[in-house]
This record gives structure tokens, sequence and C-alpha cells, in this order.
């Protein structure tokens, strides 16, 4: 398990004159577990898109699967952010599902519907992200993070090599979201995941390294935090912003990810104590 | 029913049936893929092929058929290449192409009583051979829909991850575009160009609320649009009224009817 899965040499991407990533070198073993981490516009979207050849690097070479990008399609599995489906779209779950079992190429687009081995596949996958019961219904009936659930369904159905995953737990309730994370690691044993992410506290258990991305890419073999990760994430030297946004009482389960730098922004207090009388 | 003994009575309704059949199937790919104002500008710009048939001297359906797809072809490239302004092209072709088939008419010598049918529909004049080539027509798209079903399903449902799956969706894009313009050629016959978006966009409308499937929702709005055709048609002859304005009544008022009764899902 040592061969590259994806490489990034010199990557440079800017939209309309805006540079959106600056010399970017990434390189990513086989069976990581990658978190992207960085702000809105911070540019992990658009490095997905680069790495899935929607859209082309200004300079810089690509290589995904030891493929140029786009050309590996039938062996990644994709999770986009905003999936552009129409609200009414006709369409079942399970059918949802089988789309994501399309071959690349012209031979994909032939014919009329899925096999019925693909719609085992299909069954299967819904089952992995407790959706089974809905496979028959129509996707426009399910709720936001249902649908969530099925798109990840659809990323995971044709067991990739590689999963691309953009906010995967954005509106997925929080049962379900540690269920998924879960999956993720389970996952993780067959195929190599990218997650990106805007929040740090959805640094999962099974995480296995991180980068994080604001125009430029650094890269961290372990799943921790550093200041100089938080800072470059959240975009503050002064320390008026915290990664966890959530005031709460009682039993909260709460993860203390690793210490911020000893020059950074500590008189504001975001060192992390477990829930106060629940304790 | 001893009207239907008469030629043109027959071929209007074999008409209306051909132009439902692929009304249906292309209209469905039309709304899922929100390319309406494509349709639209497709249509209106299909006018210029009728005035260069006119001052050509040539049959009209042939040469309208094949301005049609160049306007067609344009209009998809301008929608891959420059996406965020593809309106506004669009826009521009529309008024392009209706403004070339006036100037074209206005240059052919003679009076012609025609031009009206073709803004809102002639079917009661469909000759036999007009009937041989939507035939064609119809056989063609429906062959092409049936070949690559999986492939317009899948751009059609989510076009990024189509693309991530290595689907050929640019080729996609420009075919579907061809087919809708093969279409609007086939219905300015029918209900003429300016009444085109209608016959192509309601009955989609009405059987997208009401299926969890593209193929029903091809299949009901096929069905739609014979009875819309037909009812159209028999109205038409009974009160004397233009055709196409009759058939597009009749699809107006079930839309607004279909928004009363309330959708149902499977």
């Amino acid at each position: 398990m040592s061969e590259v899965v994806i490489d990034l040499k010199g990557v440079d991407y800017s939209l309309g004159g805006v540079s959106i990533l600056e010399g970017v070198d990434l390189s990513i073993m086989a069976g990581d577990y990658l978190a992207m981490l960085g702000p809105n516009g911070g540019g992990k979207s658009t490095l997905l898109k680069l790495m899935l050849g929607l859209i082309r690097p200004d300079r810089g070479t690509i290589r995904i699967l030891g493929l140029p990008p786009g050309e590996a399609g039938g062996r990644i599995g994709y999770l986009p952010q905003h999936t552009h489906v129409g609200l009414s779209f006709p369409i079942s779950v399970l059918d949802a599902v089988c789309m994501g079992m399309v071959r690349p190429g012209f031979g994909g687009i032939a014919g009329l519907s899925c096999s019925r081995e693909d719609r085992e596949k299909a069954r299967r996958a819904l089952k992995r992200v407790n959706l089974e019961a809905h496979a028959d219904r129509a996707l426009a009936g399910l709720s936001g993070g249902q649908k969530q659930r099925v798109f990840i369904a659809r990323a995971l159905v044709d067991n990739p090599e590689l999963l691309l995953l953009d906010e995967p737990t954005a509106s997925v309730d929080s049962a379900n979201r540690n269920a998924l994370l879960a999956l993720l690691t389970e996952l993780n044993a067959d195929m190599t995941i990218v997650m990106v992410s805007h929040d740090i506290s959805s640094l999962a258990r099974g995480v296995k390294s991180v980068a994080c991305v604001n125009r430029h890419v650094h890269f961290h073999a372990a799943p921790v935090i550093t200041g100089d990760m938080y800072r470059m994430t959240y975009g503050t030297e002064g320390g008026d912003s915290c990664p966890v946004e959530l005031v709460t009482h009682g039993h909260v389960p709460h993860r203390v990810l690793g210490t911020h730098d000893p020059n950074c922004d500590c008189e504001h207090g975001c060192g992390h104590s477990h829930g106060g009388e629940g304790e | 029913m001893d009207i239907l003994g008469y030629e043109f009575m027959q071929n209007a309704l074999a008409a209306g049936v051909l132009a439902s059949v692929i009304c249906g199937i292309i209209g469905s790919l039309v709304v899922v893929n929100r390319i309406v104002f494509i349709s639209g500008g497709i249509a209106h710009a299909s006018y210029g092929g009728v005035g260069l048939a006119f001052m050509l001297g040539l049959p009209v359906l042939p040469v309208t058929t094949a301005f049609t797809v160049f306007a067609a072809l344009v209009m998809a490239l301008v929608t891959l290449r420059a996406r965020e302004r593809a309106d506004t092209v669009i826009g521009a072709i529309w008024a392009a192409g209706m403004a070339l088939g006036i100037i074209l008419l206005d240059l052919t010598p003679g009076y012609n009583v025609d031009l009206m049918s073709y803004l809102f529909g002639s079917i009661l004049a469909v000759t036999r051979s007009d009937l041989w080539l939507m035939a064609g027509l119809a056989v063609l798209v429906f062959c092409l829909v049936l070949l690559f079903f999986r492939g317009f399903l899948s751009m059609s449902f989510d076009e990024e991850f189509a693309r991530s799956r290595g689907v050929p969706v640019d080729f996609l894009h420009c075919l579907l575009i061809v087919l809708v313009g093969l279409c609007v050629v086939m219905i300015i016959r029918v209900v003429g160009l300016i009444l085109v978006i209608a016959l192509l966009t309601i009955p989609p409308f009405i059987a997208e609320r009401r299926t969890s499937s593209l193929k029903s929702m091809m299949i009901i709005s096929t069905v739609l649009s014979v009875v819309f055709t037909i009812a159209g048609l028999w109205i038409s002859y009974s009160l004397d009224i233009t055709s196409g304005a009759a058939i597009i009544a009749v699809a107006t008022l079930s839309f607004f009817l279909s928004l009363l009764v309330p959708e149902r899902k499977a």
C-alpha cells in the first residue's frame, strides 16, 4: 500500500484573475484518510474539482490513480458539495444510487436502466447509510439530510479506490453523522478517502492526516490541529474566533484537538474543557 | 365522424400523434435539464430557415430542419463555452433568427400567404410528404434517446457527478440540443413556432409532479400531448378557430387545472 493515489505538483488555479490556489504540492498515499480543512473560499472544493478533472489548472501537473484527472472516473466515488439536482426530478432513491455505477465513456451511456445486479449493489449501499427502507420512495420526498445520505451511497456504491467527499456531514443530524463517520473509518480499510470540511470539529476518529487549504496547502501526516493550522483555517491572528461554536450544558461528548501555539489567542479561552456540571 | 374521411384530417391526426410522441420524450428532457429558454431560442431562430426556404424556392421543411439544427449547434457550443452569459447570447440568436426570416421573406418576390401558418401552425395543411419527413425525424429522435437513455438520465440528474464519472456530458448536451431543434421543426407544422414552447413544457410539467421515473414522465407526457392535440383539433373544427391556438388553449387550461389537483408521487 505504498503507491501514490493523488499527486499534485506546483498546481496554480485562478478564476477571473483572482488566485484561488497557488503552488500546491500534495501527495497522498493509498490507504490514507485525509481531512481537508480551511475557510470558505479557501479552495477546498476547487482542489477536489481539479482532482476530478472538472476544471483545469493554470499550471502544474495532477495525477490521480496514476492517470490524468478525468480519466479515472469509474474508480472514484464523488460527493459534490451542492448536488445540482432539481427538487422535483422524477427518480426513485434506488435509481439515484444506481447513477453511481454509470461507466465512463460511450459504453456507459448506452442502455435503458441498470441491471438487476447493480440494483442489488445499490440496495447494499443504501443499507450502509441506513436508508434501505426508503429505497423505492421518490427522492423528492426525502429530507435534506436523507438526500445527503443517498448521495453518499451513490459515491460508494461502485466500491471506488478513491472516495472524494465534499462536506459529507453537511445537513446530516448528529446520530447519522456519527454513524456516517464510523462508516467512513470502516470503508478506509479498502479505499483512500479525502474529506473536505470547513469545520475543525469534524476531524473525525479514523482520520489519518490533515491538509489545511487556504490558497496554499499545508499537509500534516498526523491528525492533529496545530496553532498554525487553526490560524490558517480561521484566518485570525488576534484570536477573535473559536473553532467550536457550541455552547451547551450537561453530558457533551467532547474531544480535545491538541494544544494551540503558546503565543496564540489564549486569553480568548478556546482551550476546551469538558462541560461543567455533568462531569 | 365523417370528418375522419377527409385526407387532410387523417394527416392532421397522424401529424399530431407523431409530434406528441416526440414532444413527450424531448419535452421531458427539456424540462428536467432546465433548457426551456434555449428551446424557445431555437424555435424562434428556426424562422430564419423558413425565410431561407421561401427565398431559395426550396421545400420548407428540409431547409428549415437544416437551418434549425445549425442554429441549435451554435447555441449548444455557446452554452458549453460561456456558461455564465449563455442566456444573453441565446436571446440574441433568438431575435437574429426571426429578423433574418422576415428580411428574407421581404426580399422574396410575391405575397406569402403561408407566413402565419409557420408562426401559429397549420396542422390541417400537412401533406403526405411532410408526414413522411416527420415520421423519419420521429424515428431518429426516438432511437437516439433510447440508445443514450442512461447517459441522458445521468446528465439530467446531476451533471457534475456525471462528469466526475467520465460520462461524455458535452456530447450529450450538444446531442440533446440538436434533438430539440429537430423536435421544434416537427412541431412548427402542428402548433407553429410561437406556440412550440407550450407543447414542449406543459405536458412534461404536469407529468413530472406525478411520477418518480423519467421513463414514466415521458410516457405520461406523450399521452397528455396526444389528448391535447386531438381535443384541440376537434375544438378547432367545431368552433372554426385556428388549430394551433386551440391545441395550446386546451394545454394551458389543463395546466392550470392540474395545479388545482394535488400532486401524488409514488
